[in-house]
């Protein structure tokens, strides 16, 4: 479904993403780990279009068709939804405007007609209560003022609602207590679905015991230097990067608690 | 430059709606101005003895008067005897007596620009006069009003109908000493509004002056007079167009509202008068003097403004807070684009007891605009207990444009307090790539973003208004981003 060939990217002049090769399939769940800097939300926000980041070459295709090609909003109504490592604030638009405004705008991409208030109401209440927001959250400026652990809450809202196709999750886990990160990894396992993927990037093998991936990457200035399966996230926890020969400060540390 | 910047800047580029000429015979003078073609104007009007000799006293007095400086703005100078003084649509005789005598083609224009005359039609429940450059040339609703009292006519007809009223009130709230533009305007106002609401009636509907400009090199001077007697509330809305023409066009305007004791006066706008084209070429020069006098105690003035239009806009809708406990309020929306200037704001004048005042300004700036906000809050000696809150927040679309804020502070009162606060931001990268990410377009989420930033003064909106304000602005803003 979605298919990495060889992706260099750079900001403001410098590379970060120094040729990355990764084929995802629909219906599979990949975890991308690596120390702090290394380029994973580079890659997150290159795939959803960030033109802050240049693409110098490579290729992307989405069910075959060129994503890079495609603008940002464009690839968002094909599935593409990114998850935000640090959501930003809209002051004084409603959640709930801001969000029927998105779903609608997929309606209308898709050829449906748009979602009336009440129907859209309904929805919005119901996930909310799903990823345990309480439903006044939806009156609220778009993450004004919410905590950190509600935004990350508000971004999983958020793929529920829209049902993408390729969902990335950059770092949905972080700075989330017991109960919140148990909240958001059953919000991410009510994502899976066969015909869906979802690409998430985590420092922290304990989400992996809630949201079993089939697939673990470790990314490194740029590359990816290794792939395996769930049990890769285990080694990284005891061994740290450093056995894999890159240089690691902080992540080794904070992954291992 | 960041992409969203480059963005913004595209989105900006659009075309004005209300740019188009009506085709109707007219009666204009030739431009130029002397007591020769006031004393026409006056006589066109069949106006009293007493409005001729205020119009020649005022137009006597500004030919000493200078045109102000100290605004934040940058213009030709104009020269006053190149404009033309009255423009008129030709007419059978007299005034039409009802909406069917109106020219069909006058009716469409309005129709055309979303506000149709007649009083089964979309605005039903809304009345309006309908002022066509130099003359009203139609009112509706006259009746049911008249049957609660209210007075809601042009202001030519109460110059004729009610000369009492108009020549207690007229002029006492901005003289024709005030300012330039005041000074002009008194010597050679040609139409306006005019409402009286009796001692303790709720006028039974909005009302509404829907200002057309549509004669070339024609400046429109209109004033509006509103009285509001003991214990009364109306609510009162303007909106404004003119088409789009390459020279600009100067609208003078003067309003006064007097609200008595216990008296509510809630007065918004929507100004969209032609901003220019993206080269700054054309537009409207609006410089206008509005001002209202709480003189009863206990009353209340709140205006609330939607400025996206005119090349210039100079505009500072005042209170003068006489009366014991009496309110001011100040809601603005100010956008401009391209090259658009805008140096705009309030003031409040408090000079009694417990007076209270309340400013809202929201600037929005884009292309190579440039959006100050100019306020004045005073006190005076007797105004014990008197206070004031006032918000200033700029928001900037791209980086070309700027925003400024003024805010004067005088205090002769000890007790009084003020409270201010001033933000600026931009629209973010960020926060379009959020917008995008979602699948929303460039366009929905700029004005998404600027919506939110205005939904304080919105919210301050008639209903019907606020959802046609919002719609404005995403007009305005269309071709910032792109
Ligand atoms: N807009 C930018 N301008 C300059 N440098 C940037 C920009 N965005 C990212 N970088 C740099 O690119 C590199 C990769 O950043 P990225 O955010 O992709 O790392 P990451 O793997 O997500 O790290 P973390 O685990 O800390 O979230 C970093 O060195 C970062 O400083
Ligand atoms: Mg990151």
């Amino acid at each position: 479904m979605l298919s990495i060939k060889n992706l260099h990217a750079s900001v403001e002049g410098k590379e970060i993403l120094k040729g990355i090769n990764l084929e995802i399939k629909a219906g599979e769940v990949h975890a991308i780990m690596g120390p702090n800097g290394s380029g994973k939300s580079t890659l997150a926000q290159v795939l959803a279009g960030n033109d802050a980041f240049e693409v110098t070459s490579g290729s992307v295709t989405m069910h075959g068709e060129d994503l890079l090609e495609k603008a940002t909003e464009e690839r968002a109504r094909d599935g593409v939804f990114l998850a935000f490592q640090y959501p930003v604030e809209i002051p004084g638009v409603s959640n709930l405007q801001f969000m029927r405004t998105s779903v609608n705008a997929m309606r209308h991409h898709r050829g449906e007609s748009e979602m009336n208030a009440a129907e859209f109401m309904k929805m919005a209440r119901e996930i909310s209560k799903q990823v345990d927001l309480d439903p006044a959250f939806l009156k609220r400026g778009v993450n004004e003022g919410f905590s950190g652990g509600e935004k990350k809450r508000n971004e999983i809202m958020q793929a529920l609602m829209l049902q993408p196709k390729l969902a990335i999750l950059d770092e949905t886990d972080s700075g989330l207590d017991i109960d919140a990160l148990k909240v958001v990894s059953d919000g991410v396992n009510a994502l899976r679905a066969e015909d869906r993927a979802i690409l998430m990037v985590t420092h922290y093998q304990r989400l992996l015991d809630h949201i079993v991936p089939d697939f673990v990457h470790v990314l490194a200035e740029g590359k990816i230097v290794k792939s395996g399966g769930r049990e890769l996230a285990l080694e990284l926890e005891e061994r740290g990067y450093a056995w894999l020969g890159i240089k690691d400060d902080e992540t080794a540390a904070s992954s291992a608690n | 430059m960041t992409t969203a910047n480059k963005e913004v800047n595209e989105l900006i580029k659009r075309e004005y709606e209300h740019g188009f000429v009506t085709d109707i015979e007219v009666d204009t003078f030739e431009p130029g101005l002397n007591e020769d073609v006031i004393t026409r104007l006056s006589e066109i009007k069949k106006e009293p003895q007493f409005m001729l000799e205020w119009r020649l006293k005022a137009y006597r007095r500004w030919l000493e008067m200078e045109e102000p400086d100290w605004a934040h703005l940058g213009y030709e100078r104009i020269d006053y005897n190149d404009i033309s003084y009255y423009s008129a649509p030709k007419r059978k005789e007299d005034m039409p007596q009802s909406l069917d005598e109106v020219d069909p083609e006058l009716l469409r224009t309005y129709e055309r620009l979303g506000i149709p005359l007649h009083e089964h039609a979309k605005l039903a429940g809304v009345a309006v006069d309908a002022v066509f450059d130099s003359v009203s040339v139609a009112t509706t609703f006259k009746e049911p009003l008249a049957k609660a009292g209210v007075i809601f006519c042009s202001i030519s007809e109460a110059v004729r109908d009610y000369p009492e009223l108009v020549q207690k009130y007229l002029g006492t709230v901005v003289p024709h000493t005030d300012n330039f533009f005041a000074g002009l305007n008194a010597a050679v106002f040609s139409d306006g509004t005019f409402v009286y609401v009796p001692k303790g009636v709720r006028c039974p509907m909005e009302l509404s002056t829907y200002f057309r400009i549509n004669a070339a090199n024609t400046g429109q001077f209109e004033r509006t007079l509103i009285i509001a007697d003991e214990g009364s509330y109306v609510s009162y809305l303007e909106g404004c167009t003119a088409p789009m023409r390459d020279e600009n066009q100067l609208h003078a305007a003067v309003v006064e509202l007097i609200a008595l004791d216990d008296a509510e006066i809630k007065y918004s706008t929507v100004q969209n008068w032609y901003p220019g084209d993206e080269n700054g070429k054309g537009g409207i020069y609006n410089f206008v003097t509005k001002r209202a006098a709480c003189i009863g105690k206990n009353s209340k003035v709140s205006w609330t403004q939607v400025e996206t239009g005119s090349a210039i806009t100079w505009k500072y809708p005042s209170c003068i807070l006489r009366g014991e406990g009496s309110v001011g309020e100040f809601y603005s929306v100010a956008l401009t684009h391209n090259y658009q200037q805008a140096d705009t704001g309030t003031k409040m004048i408090h000079l009694g007891k417990n007076t209270t005042s309340t400013i809202i300004s929201k600037g929005i700036s884009a292309g190579k605009s440039s959006n100050v906000y100019r306020g004045l809050v005073k006190f005076g000696p007797r105004a014990e207990g008197a206070r004031n809150f006032t918000e200033c927040d700029s928001l900037l679309i791209g980086d070309q444009c700027g925003a400024h804020t003024f805010p004067y502070i005088e205090s002769l009162n000890k007790s009084a307090i003020v409270e201010h606060e001033a933000t600026t931001s931009k629209v973010s990268d960020e926060q379009m790539f959020l917008c995008r990410q979602r699948g929303i377009d460039m366009e929905r989420a700029v004005s998404m973003i600027v919506n939110g930033f205005c939904k304080d003064v919105f919210k301050e909106l008639p209903m019907e208004f606020a959802v046609e304000a919002g719609k404005l602005l995403e007009v305005s803003l269309e071709g910032s981003v792109g």
